[in-house]
């Protein structure tokens, strides 16, 4: 059975009279182990998506089906038990201020009713998890960012959930603390069996851990699949975009622009060839190297370039041709890279 | 000037205006704290919007607030002899400081609430918590240097409607003043209790600040 199963899932507001469709009809399979992410620019409706999946958001038409339940059909109270079976941490952390780091952990478990002595010691426990045993007694405003997500990541798994939902968990931290906190959310995945849901609009956190992606534009599913292949060849323009880093992009390369440009994707065996120096003795053409990034990719390195190719048609068949012959993913580019 | 006699009056009046305060403050709390929840949670905003419930009690705390002390004072007499047999002294002048401070802390403790951080509340309801469960451990707690602070405010506030309840016979120092200072002319007896309300709201504010600054875990 499914971890999470979405169907069909439609989201309207009303805004001062004016109907908003934040979503519309999506559909989502999140098996079990899974760290799925769902991608999007600020906008595109994954907040609210991921706020659906513990029915923090009722949806408008459609069913969320948690390991077989539709929580549709719960009541009010079970409804309650089965959101403190889904663990939830948040881009600002929200922890409470006024409690120190153990009275924040153990405060899910005094929420479903446990004894104060067990949930002490399964704090303890947690905090060991997160690598924080000595900030126990720490207040939140004493603590980093990173620190305070880490304790936010070790109260949302108090309660021992099999769901982890992350909305944009790593936003609002640096790019060493979103990588520990990454490895930390992965480290759980395999420890513990947990399935996780990462909400973010960075494709960088997405192919860091997750395995599988769905990419929202517009409040729509554009593109869902494993991310290697959305990586290697992406279809929806949002997944192009959102490839190409609009955001951690340091030269505007428009200038560089030409008029045919393909993007190539190369995994660790292809790494080893000196492929374009090849293109170029074998074709005697000049090939421009416009962009070139490695990445990783599931914990593999993954090559990327964007090539401009000489303007004669033939000859970029066939250098397009040569290069997937040896086992690279080749797409056209056409927008500004 | 300052005989025995005297001297034994001003204690009897620093009781009397310490009693009228602090019970006014507590029962104004029994009753303001449940209303502010109330207005809180039924807001378009709260936990369970309630547009009906949300405007009778802010009409009704309105109305209260919107009339002055002095003239509420009259107004509930009759009330105040019916609740506690006469309409003089200190006990009886406990009647219309509550009525007067309680809207006032309702809206106290509103505001206190509305500060806490909407995701913090995102959070609780994300762990199952109830709307129960969301007040009490939740916003009460997050909220509690701010309704510590609104509950400083409100106890200096009835200290100073206490003393004026001295014009109709409302006993403590306010009751002192009124009597010697403005109808015998004697000043420096007057002085002497003025003196002693600022004593005495000195230790209040600052006994206040300091609970306040000590429980407060937001910034060090």
């Amino acid at each position: 059975m499914s971890e999470i199963v979405i169907k069909n899932l439609t989201k309207r507001y009303e805004i001062r009279g004016n109907e908003v469709i934040a979503l519309s009809g999506i559909n989502i399979t999140i098996e079990k182990g899974d760290i799925y992410g769902i991608i999007g620019m600020s906008g595109a409706g994954k907040s609210t998506l991921v706020r659906s999946i513990n029915f923090l958001e009722k949806p408008t038409e459609g069913q969320v089906l948690i390991e077989g339940v539709d929580l549709a059909e719960l009541s009010e109270k079970q409804l309650r038990k089965k959101r403190s079976e889904i663990g939830m941490i948040f881009q600002n952390f929200n922890l409470l201020e006024q409690k120190n780091v153990l009275e924040n952990i153990c405060f899910p478990l005094e929420i479903t009713g446990s004894k104060k002595r067990e949930a002490r010691e399964r704090a303890k426990e947690l905090l060991h998890l997160v690598h924080l045993e000595d900030k126990e007694r720490a207040y939140p405003s004493q603590l980093s960012g990173g620190q305070k997500q880490r304790v936010a990541i070790a109260r949302a798994l108090a309660t021992n959930p099999n769901i982890l939902l992350c909305d944009e968990a790593t936003s609002a931290l640096d790019p060493q603390t979103t990588a520990a906190i990454l490895s930390l959310l992965r480290e759980i995945n395999e420890k513990l069996g947990i399935t996780i849901v990462i909400i973010t609009h960075q494709m960088s956190v997405v192919t860091e851990i997750c395995n599988k992606v769905a990419v929202i534009d517009n409040g729509r599913l554009v593109e869902e699949g494993y991310v290697k292949d959305i990586f290697e060849n992406p279809k929806s323009d949002a997944a192009k975009v959102l490839i190409s880093g609009k955001e951690i992009r340091f030269t505007p390369l428009e200038h560089l622009d030409s008029s045919y440009k393909v993007r190539i994707v190369f995994g660790e065996n292809s790494a080893y060839e000196p492929i374009i120096s090849n293109v170029i003795l074998k074709f005697q053409a000049p090939v421009n190297i416009l962009k070139a990034d490695t990445r990783n990719v599931n914990g593999r390195a993954v090559g990327e370039m964007i090539l401009s190719l000489p303007d004669e048609e033939e000859l970029q068949q066939s250098i397009i041709t040569y290069l997937r012959e040896k086992g690279l993913a080749v797409t056209e580019v056409t927008e500004h890279v | 000037m300052f005989d025995a006699k005297v001297i034994q009056m001003l204690l009897e009046g620093i009781k009397d205006t310490l009693y009228m305060t602090i019970v006014s403050t507590v029962v104004g709390y029994a009753l303001g704290l449940p209303l502010g929840i109330l207005l809180y949670v039924s807001s378009d905003k709260g936990l369970k919007p309630n547009a009906v419930l949300y405007r009778i009690g802010d009409f009704v705390c309105n109305i209260i607030r919107s009339i002055p002390f002095l003239i509420l004072l009259i107004l509930l007499i009759p009330f105040t002899r019916l609740v506690v047999g006469q309409s003089y002294g200190s006990t009886a002048t406990i009647v219309p400081l509550v009525i007067c401070a309680a809207p006032y802390i309702a809206r106290v403790v509103e505001s206190a609430l509305n500060e806490v951080d909407g995701g913090v509340i995102e959070a609780a309801r994300a762990m199952g918590a109830s709307n129960l469960q969301i007040v009490f451990k939740v916003l009460l707690v997050e909220a509690r240097i701010s309704l510590i602070t609104g509950f400083t405010i409100t106890t200096g506030l009835l200290l100073g409607y206490s003393a004026m309840s001295g014009t109709v016979g409302g006993g403590g120092l306010g009751d002192i003043a009124v009597r010697y200072g403005y109808y015998r002319w004697q000043t420096d007896i007057m002085l002497v209790t003025v003196v002693l309300l600022i004593l005495i709201f000195q230790v209040i504010q600052n006994l206040g600040t300091w609970i306040a600054r000590r429980l407060d875990h937001r910034k060090r």
